[in-house]
């Protein structure tokens, strides 16, 4: 099984990874910085699994500036289709260019034929505009696992080729590789094909280090004794059976909002009166006021 | 085997066998999956234990709850060396491990009891700085000096338990409190929180604790056998009746979609055939931008009928790990689905729909259903018979033909009457029916079991873990 060699690999080694995505204002921890380098030096496709607010989709937009690439975007969805994901005809334009050629000289068929399936009239969606670029790109697929099935097939024929045969244009083939991030937060088993064809990142809630160390990195003007702070009460509204854990951009805003807010301690006041920008449900912030005796 | 050009039985032979342990474990790894990870070892770089350990995971796995179990395998074939480190040790903290044993046995006159006594001091200011290096060398140590049982024949034995009784970590938790909080934050949130990080940081002792014990048993005895021994079952795997708390919150993480998924999937038949009827007047409209040619069709959306689902659970005692999952289940239908109806039954039965409301506590709605609930009405021992009459008698309208019916329970009637004739009228009437079964399907009839005659009425499927649940709503 000849895989292509990976073209133009991005990174030297898993410290440059670490030092360009920290430059990008992402930090990675070693899973992560590894899983990140194999993918590019291997040419894989890089499946990040994880529940919500892990920080899987800020990877992939790190990952494009830590490599000065464009990031393209597919948002999956249910009822997701190839003509979204890949490829249409502009019918509208099609139809304009047939009732035009009409009008005049009357050209025949054969060329019109010809004109209309030209590149005029092709729309490119993320998938195809992706493999088409010569320049570096990252294409983002967020959140596969909300997308039908039948997708996944289309991923795979796209994802292990990187190709698309369009029958009125013949096959195109990707000039320069995209880097792939693909990104799931396992509300359904992806098909096995699929993921056998990735790298797989599994994300979880960082370590209290790290989540610290992104607080005062993005909220510099923090203290950081209060950021300690902040990320051990974090760590035990997790510990809590919540129905929507705080993620780490949550743990982010609430940070901002400390601060906004000039509150150097967090104490049961300051905590009472902000939990709404970390808990998000009423029978959350009820029950986290009460296991945290907050009253 | 592609991979690093080692002779035959090195490196890609010791790969080959780490893999076939990994299968073992119940993780599926194929062969294209295996060639990736020859292909890894020619890319990181292999003095970096840490490398090596992600990027085979990076090909190796494919769930998140693979992990722990492909974390102790890993450490037993890519294990430590027993040297101490002598690179980057010498740092701020090299005397925590620079000479482990031998300065602190050497003392004269030193025994066991003041050793531990000592070593618990340690492990205080470590607890207390939380730094999890450090705190795993500390591990390491600990096991070498405590853990140690009676030399056997079959070679040096060490356990766990020896250096948790000797450390007895959780008798520091008084003093850790006082350590990490100033006076004055008693009682409040400060607390709550600094117990959270206690807690964390005991786990990841105890963790790193029973990690060196496996390294070094598997040093001694041969990893095959400790790797038989220290393997858990997946979460996924866990059975719902013998579920510990522990597990539960795994589970909880892994039923919450699928419950979604399972909602979606009762009420998916509306979706096909995705378009309605032409909507004219749209496709006129439309029509104008392409010169009157109709190119984009309109259509109305379909009416979508409201399906509905009746979920019926026995929570006796006899299925009290089942019955959390159960209304766990129950809570996260109840919260995509808004046609979900809810009965409990033990042997009686009672609507408990008014505890499921969205946004109410699954913890809560368990404990409130045990007081307020009306689902005992003799002894407290599950009669399915009665229960399914209270159910068609009083709720004689709650399954009609656009409902399906869940029935969550292990069909075990304590030798009374089964009421199988109420049951087989409540699935005809419904669109479609089947029933989730926590125990294996080779106990199914024995006892007094009677599944097997309600397989017969109903369609019955085993439901012990995650996975089959997984796999039920995927299929149905």
């Amino acid at each position: 099984m000849a895989r292509p060699p990976s073209q133009f690999p991005q990174f030297s080694s898993v410290a440059d990874v670490s030092k360009r995505l920290s430059t990008a204002g992402y930090l990675p921890d070693a899973q992560i910085a590894t899983t990140v380098f194999l993918a590019d030096r291997l040419g894989k496709p890089l499946l990040v699994e994880g529940p919500a607010g892990t920080g899987k989709t800020e990877l992939a937009k790190a990952l494009a500036t830590a490599t000065g690439s464009e990031l393209i975007r597919l948002q999956c969805y249910e009822g997701l289709d190839e003509a979204r994901a890949l490829y249409e005809w502009n019918y509208k334009k099609q139809l304009l260019r047939i009732q035009a050629s009409q009008g005049t000289d009357g050209a025949d068929w054969d060329t019109v034929h010809d004109d209309i399936f030209g590149e005029e009239f092709l729309l490119s969606r993320p998938l195809l505009t992706a493999i088409r670029r010569a320049e570096p790109t990252v294409l983002l697929i967020d959140e596969t696992d909300k997308a039908d099935v039948e997708v996944e097939g289309l991923l795979l024929e796209v994802l292990s080729d990187f190709q698309v045969t369009i029958p009125e244009l013949g096959t195109i083939t990707a000039a320069r590789r995209p880097m792939v991030v693909l990104t799931s937060n396992a509300t359904r088993e992806l098909s096995e094909a699929l993921k056998r064809r990735c790298l797989y990142l599994a994300l979880d809630y960082p370590s209290a280090e790290r989540e610290r160390e992104i607080v005062l990195s993005r909220v510099p003007d923090l203290a950081p004794g209060l950021a300690e702070q902040l990320v051990r009460t974090v760590r035990a509204m997790r510990a809590l059976e919540l129905k929507k854990s705080p993620s780490i951009s949550e743990t982010l805003d609430w940070a901002q909002t400390l601060l906004e807010l000039g509150l150097d301690t967090l104490d049961e006041s300051a905590v009472r009166s902000t939990l709404g920008v970390v808990l998000k449900h009423a029978s959350d912030q009820d029950r986290a006021a009460a296991e945290l005796r907050l009253n | 085997m592609t991979g690093p050009a080692v002779a035959d039985g090195g490196l890609a032979g010791h790969l080959d066998g780490f893999v076939r342990a990994i299968r073992e474990a119940g993780i599926p790894v194929g062969i294209s999956q295996a060639v990736d990870a020859a292909e890894i070892l020619t890319v990181v770089d292999l003095l970096d234990r840490e490398q090596l350990r992600h990027g085979l995971a990076a090909v190796l796995l494919q769930r998140a709850a693979q992990r722990p179990t492909y974390d102790v395998l890993f450490d037993l074939w890519w294990p430590l060396s027993d040297r101490p480190r002598t690179t980057v040790e010498s740092d701020a903290d090299g005397d925590a491990d620079g000479e482990p044993g031998e300065s602190t046995l050497d003392v004269p006159g030193d025994d066991g009891i003041d050793l531990a006594a000592r070593m618990r001091e340690q492990l205080l200011q470590l607890l207390l700085e939380g730094n999890p290096e450090a705190l795993r060398r500390f591990a390491r140590e600990a096991v070498e000096m405590l853990g140690r049982g009676q030399p056997s024949p079959s070679g040096q034995s060490f356990f766990s338990y020896r250096v948790l009784r000797a450390l007895s970590p959780d008798t520091l938790v008084a003093q850790l409190l006082t350590g990490l909080l100033a006076e004055g934050d008693r009682g409040g949130l400060a607390e709550q929180v600094a117990r959270q990080t206690i807690r964390e940081r005991l786990t990841a002792l105890r963790a790193a604790i029973e990690s060196e014990v496996r390294r070094r048993t598997a040093a001694e005895k041969g990893r095959d056998k400790v790797a038989k021994n220290a393997v858990r079952p997946l979460a996924d795997q866990v059975d719902f009746l013998r579920a510990q708390a522990g597990d539960l919150a795994e589970l909880r993480r892994a039923v919450a979609p699928l419950a979604r998924r399972l909602a979606v999937r009762l009420s998916a038949r509306r979706r096909l055939g995705r378009e309605g009827r032409l909507d004219f007047r749209k496709t006129v409209r439309a029509s104008l931008g392409t010169g009157g040619v109709p190119v984009v069709t309109h259509h109305r959306p379909r009416k979508v009928h409201k399906p509905e689902l009746v979920v019926l659970c026995d929570v006796s005692g006899s299925v009290a790990g089942f019955s959390h999952f159960t209304l766990m289940l129950t809570q996260a239908l109840r919260e995509h689905f808004t046609g979900v109806r809810a009965f409990a039954f033990v042997d009686t039965t009672d609507e408990v729909t008014r505890f499921f409301r969205p946004g109410a506590d699954v913890v809560d709605a368990v404990s409130r259903i045990g007081r307020e609930a009306d689902v005992v009405g003799f002894d407290g021992h599950s009669d399915y018979g009665t229960a399914f009459e209270v159910f068609a008698d009083r709720w004689a309208s709650a399954v009609g033909p656009k409902t399906s019916l869940l029935v969550l329970g292990d069909g075990r009637t304590n030798y009374r009457q089964p009421g199988l004739p109420v049951l087989a009228d409540l699935v005809r009437r419904s669109r479609s029916a089947h029933w989730l079964n926590p125990e294996p399907q080779r106990l199914w009839g024995s006892g007094d079991s009677a599944a097997n005659r309600y397989g017969e009425v109903i369609d019955m499927v085993e439901c012990r873990n995650a996975a089959q649940l997984a796999e039920f709503v995927t299929t149905l």
